[in-house]
């Protein structure tokens, strides 16, 4: 067949050669021979190619079309190998000149690659069915099979690319893999050193655990085979086998350490490899080969480093680096934490510390991993001073890549030599300055690590200085470390306080809100600088209004110490004086609220600013309110409330505002690290355990801000506490005061938390009788948090509220709607009920049916019955339930998983719901339903709560009272949270 | 191991050849491409020849218009695998003869069978030229 007339008319006969031109500009390029390694070569390139076809070679279907190509590649072999012999020259090794047309290229050419290829596709795209489909698959795998046969000369090229695509897209997680075992064990047994060495290859990639037990001895064998390109692959491999199992790492001890001895360089750098990898699985090896091949090695060192010219090996003046580095690296493992084996090596490390070139990068390579090992090896001063002048030089090459290496491997001598490393501190501070990203990033971790007590002021603020010029996606990171810095070394408070001001005005926008909250922290604490923080603040702020954090900081800290910044308290004698009236206060504080930059948190630390300010500065009082009052409207509901409600504080409530917007006591230090490191509880309790502890020094009882709270919301009268009752009486609109002398009144339980829980699960809680009203003010003292004050403060009013008159209960009966929809059935034991539909929704309904077994009224069999009200059927289909702690539950299996569509059959479920507390509660169930629809899941939730009653009428009374108890305790509390609770929290805790 | 992925991509970002010696999706290794070009490609020639990229240190240097990106550990000597590059290169130019991106496109099962001949398991196996275009010759003069 004639080949070249095949490929020309077959695929590209109607394309001309086109030859295209290549322009090399080859960078860090060093042909071999080459004296101007710089010079642009130019060379056309002869291909016979659409563009398409270029362009289907890209990123994406990269995979895709390797494995077409192998595909490709058997068909070839099979069209051309079988019907001409040998059509194709040697290429490569002797192509007369870069880019003559050869004939053999398109042989090796996937998309030239002929007929075959391109009528298979067009067989298969032909294809009606997949039936057929399938046909021309199987007839092209015949003819393959057909061809491996009977084509034996292009057995092993074929076996390679068999082998290249099981490497390339297999990996060891596939269960494919486990396939090849055997194949491979043949392949390592194969009389042909090359399959041999291809089995191997494919073993030390992809080989997993369990490959790694059952070929073990095969690899070991061939560590001894006479060949050495299959001992090289040999020793790789069982790196790999010890990786997956490392238990078999003893089997190779002796082995490697007979590689070791070799003289190829292949198999010596393999070896090495190998027993580093030893050393590093077993400490009975790396005791074993410190023992006996420390010295084999240095002399191999020795041997390598002092070689004469070895044109096969030699690198830029140097044999075998790869190797130097390898034994550099072995060395390094060997002589760490041993003395003996550190002494023994210390000629030759100095020797090729002194004697290697470092004007290639080739030396440099060594010269810098000679630079780790004597660093990582047992101390010799004289080693580690060449060490570190070696690095000294790296750090001051003008090629970065040098530089790199230098930055990073000063990060590892730090540990070791410390003062050594200062030395080159003004180096290492340029290299933060650079314009490469890379060499920036580690010479900033390495400033930091430089950083200690004596020198955190420089340093601190030549970083300061650079964040100025830095360039943007730098100063995330470099703001961080400095913040870092800060917080970890600053020998003082003002130190402190300035530095954070600077990094805050330069890059406030990348400072992370934990820092800036630790700063106001600090702030706080820090009292005698309060006035110096806030002038300083105050000046910064007209300079750097965009900066985010800076602005909320001053903004808090205006609010907070707004007249020291008008009256100059605390003057220190670096500061310039500064006039600042109030109105000039109020107007960066309106500037930051109507910037339209600021953020919800900016604005809200804003509206609470001015509040305090409003106190602060009488004369602005009016003014102030005109700007809180702009947010009325605001469609923030946040910002909204806040802005109504600081209206009203100002407005009306003259007399305590003052009280309420006292300075913000000092924030204690620990808490808040406490906090940063998520081990405090809700902010809540400590914001309340913070008003204890009030600035006057007079401790208040807590007690009174919550009466104060009341107050406000009763207009000034003051009240006694025990009117609480009334006021809240008074809210509901219900008059229920003719009850409070009723006696027997209910009483929650004291834990007004678990009230609340219990509440919100429908589950009431243990109702105890009390004849004594309780004592508001002292049940505060114990009580954990606002929550739980409000809601013992509750109490007392829904107790006497729960004293129901029917007059009063009529209201609240329809609210409970749910629960009395079902009139009590007159109870005969064993007596059948209702069945109520207990769940309806649009594509589902479950009725209940239930029963009594005789003689134990607190047991309830349900009969739950699924209907399908969908024309899809219902797959996986399971029924889920869940009740209050006083009933226990029991669910039998379903009858089925499937629901047939459209009420075409049902599913049946029993379940036994045994109510402890029978007679009293009635039941309520949750209920969750889940099923798929064609593969998709749905969900569905529901209560159910009514189920028929079996209650005497005197129980059904009781059981009103209590449930009216409840829905008023809910209601009443919903009331004082959503009245009080945000007030009292965002004044006291919502600072920080 | 030392090596953990080699790339060669084009000036345009293509991949043209792309070898991993640990496992990762093709999902995985599209996205890791994808990162690691635009990230080297954005580089200048004055910058130096490292990127740190998520747990990998890219190594990688542009020979005309083909970038060659190795994916190593954060322990490896970076300056060797630099050379190790070199050598792959001088390698593929000795074989095909002044090697460009072409000859890599339309021999990718040789690229490869040289990279296998160099590198496994993420390991150097051979340095010496001869010795890793001994066995392809051979094939090739076979078939």
């Amino acid at each position: 067949m004639d080949l070249c007339s095949t490929i020309t008319q077959t695929s590209h006969s109607p394309l001309p050669f086109h030859p295209i031109s290549i322009r090399c500009h080859p960078h860090h390029f060093t042909a071999p021979g080459k004296t101007n390694t710089k010079h642009e070569r130019t060379f056309s390139y002869n291909h016979r190619l659409t563009k398409s076809a270029l362009k289907r070679r890209d990123r994406d279907t990269h995979s895709l079309s390797l494995s077409f190509y192998l595909r490709s590649k058997i068909s070839q072999i099979f069209v051309f190998g079988s019907s001409s012999g040998n059509p194709n020259p040697p290429i490569g090794s002797d192509r007369p000149f870069p880019g003559a047309p050869s004939i053999a290229d398109p042989i090796m050419n996937p998309f030239s690659s002929g007929t075959r290829l391109r009528d298979m596709i067009r067989a298969i795209r032909a294809c009606k069915t997949a039936a057929e489909e399938r046909g021309v698959v199987r007839k092209e795998c015949a003819a393959i099979r057909a061809a491996i046969n009977e084509n034996d000369n292009d057995y092993r090229h074929q076996k390679r690319i068999g082998y290249l695509g099981l490497m390339l897209l297999l990996d060891e997680r596939q269960e494919v893999l486990m396939l090849v075992t055997n194949s491979l064990k043949q392949d390592l047994n194969h009389s042909n050193q090359y399959i041999v060495g291809l089995a191997l290859c494919a073993l030390g990639n992809i080989c997993s655990a369990e490959m790694a037990r059952d070929l073990a001895p095969e690899v070991e064998r061939l560590l001894q085979f006479r060949d050495p390109n299959t001992r090289k692959k040999a020793a790789l491999c069982a790196i790999r086998i010890i990786r997956k199992v490392p238990d078999l790492a003893e089997n190779f001890i002796n082995p490697a350490a007979a590689l070791l001895k070799e003289k190829h360089h292949g198999v010596l750098i393999t070896g090495v490899q190998l027993c580093t990898d030893l050393c590093k699985a077993s400490a009975d090896a790396l005791e074993y080969f410190r023992e006996k091949c420390t010295e084999g090695l240095v002399k191999t060192l020795k041997d390598v480093a002092n070689s004469p010219y070895a044109p096969e090996y030699d690198i830029a003046g140097i044999t075998d680096p790869f190797l130097h580095i390898r034994l550099l690296k072995l060395l390094r493992v060997l002589g760490q934490g041993d003395a003996d084996a550190s002494d023994l090596m210390n000629d030759i490390l100095a020797q090729v510390a002194t004697k290697t070139e470092s004007n290639k990068n080739a030396g440099n390579a060594i010269l810098y991993e000679c630079v780790e090992t004597i660093m990582s090896i047992e101390d010799n001063g004289g080693l580690r001073v060449l060490a570190i002048n070696i690095l000294g030089r790296f750090l001051s090459n003008r090629d970065n890549n040098i530089r790199y290496v230098a930055l990073n491997m000063l990060m590892k001598a730090i540990t070791v030599d410390a003062q050594a490393v200062q030395r080159h501190r003004a180096t290492i501070l340029e290299c933060v300055k650079d314009s490469d990203a890379s060499i920036r990033k580690r010479a900033l971790e390495l400033v930091y690590l430089l950083i200690n007590e004596s020198n955190v002021k420089p340093l601190t603020k030549e970083l300061i200085d650079y964040l100025e010029v830095s360039d943007q996606e730098f100063k995330g990171d470099l703001t961080a470390k400095i913040c870092s810095i800060i917080a970890k070394f600053s020998p003082e408070k003002i130190w402190y306080i300035d530095q954070m001001l600077k990094v805050l005005s330069e890059a406030g926008n990348f400072v992370k809100d934990e820092v800036w909250h630790a700063l106001i922290v600090v702030i706080s604490n820090a009292s005698d600088l309060h006035g110096y923080t806030v002038r300083a603040l105050y000046r910064a702020l007209q300079t750097s209004v965009e900066q985010e954090s800076l602005v909320r900081v001053a903004v808090w800290c205006i609010g907070e110490y707004g007249d020291m910044l008008i009256n100059n308290v605390g003057m220190l004698d670096i500061e310039d004086p500064i006039t600042v009236t109030e109105s000039d206060a109020v107007d960066i504080i309106e500037l930051a609220i109507k910037c339209h930059t600021s953020d919800l948190t900016t604005k809200a630390m804003s509206l609470i600013a001015l509040l305090k300010l409003s106190s602060r500065f009488p004369s602005c009082s009016e003014r102030i309110r005109d700007i809180i009052v702009q947010n009325r409207g605001n469609l923030v509901l946040e910002l909204q409330q806040r802005s109504i409600e600081f209206n009203s504080i100002i407005q009306k409530h003259q007399n305590i505002r003052s009280a309420l917007v006292e300075r913000m006591p000092v924030l204690d230090e620990a808490t808040f690290i406490g906090r940063r490191a998520g081990s405090m509880p809700a902010t809540v309790s400590t914001s309340s355990g913070a008003s204890l502890n009030l600035p006057n020094g007079v401790a208040k009882p807590s007690a009174a801000p919550l009466v104060d709270l009341l107050d406000l919301s009763l207009d000034d009268a003051p009240a006694p506490s025990s009117s609480g009752g009334d006021f809240l009486q008074d809210l509901l609109g219900v008059d229920l005061s003719p009850s409070s002398n009723q006696s027997g009144t209910n009483q929650a339980s004291k834990t007004g938390t678990d009230v609340l829980l219990d509440l919100l699960s429908i589950e009431t809680p243990p109702v105890q009788s009390s004849s004594s009203p309780p004592d508001v003010l002292s049940s505060i003292q114990d009580s954990k948090s606002p929550v739980a004050s409000l809601e013992e403060l509750a109490l007392p009013s829904s107790l006497s509220g729960q004293a129901t008159t029917p007059v009063g209960a009529a209201p609240m009966m329809d609210l409970l709607d749910g629960f009395v929809s079902n009139p009590p059935k007159p109870e005969n034991n064993g007596s059948v009920y209702p069945s109520v539909v207990a769940f309806e929704s649009s594509a589902l309904r479950i009725t209940f049916d239930f029963s009594k077994p005789p003689g134990n009224p607190q047991t309830t069999s349900i009969q739950a019955t699924f209907t399908n009200l969908s024309p899809n059927v219902y797959t996986d289909f399971i029924f889920q339930a869940a009740v209050p702690k006083f009933l226990q539950l029991h669910l039998d299996p379903a009858s089925s998983n499937t629901l047939p569509a459209t009420g075409n059959g049902s599913i049946t479920q029993n379940l036994r719901v045994t109510n402890s507390q029978h007679g009293k509660k009635s039941l309520v169930m949750r209920i969750r339903i889940a099923y798929k629809i064609n593969d998709k899941d749905v969900l569905e939730e529901g209560q159910i709560s009514n189920f028929p009653r079996v209650q005497s009428s005197a129980s059904m009374v009781q059981f009103g009272a209590v449930f009216c108890v409840h829905y008023y305790i809910i209601f009443l509390l919903g009331i004082l949270v959503i009245e009080f609770l945000p007030l009292r929290h965002r004044l006291e805790g919502a600072h920080v | 191991m030392g090596i953990r992925f080699i790339l060669m991509v084009n000036k345009q970002g293509q991949t043209r050849l792309a070898q991993y010696y640990e496992y990762l999706t093709l999902e995985e290794r599209r996205a890791l491409e994808g990162e690691i070009v635009r990230k080297c490609l954005a580089r200048n020639e004055q910058q130096c020849s490292f990127v740190e990229h998520r747990n990998y240190k890219i190594v990688y240097r542009r020979y005309a218009s083909l970038f060659f990106l190795v994916g190593v550990d954060n322990d490896e000597n970076e300056l060797a695998i630099l050379e190790f590059i070199h050598l792959l290169v001088e390698t593929m130019d000795r074989h095909f003869g002044n090697v460009c991106e072409l000859d890599i496109m339309f021999h990718l099962e040789k690229a490869h069978f040289m990279l296998e001949e160099m590198v496994m398991n993420g390991c150097i196996v051979e340095t010496s030229k001869t010795n890793i275009l001994q066995p392809i010759q051979l094939m090739e003069k076979s078939s």
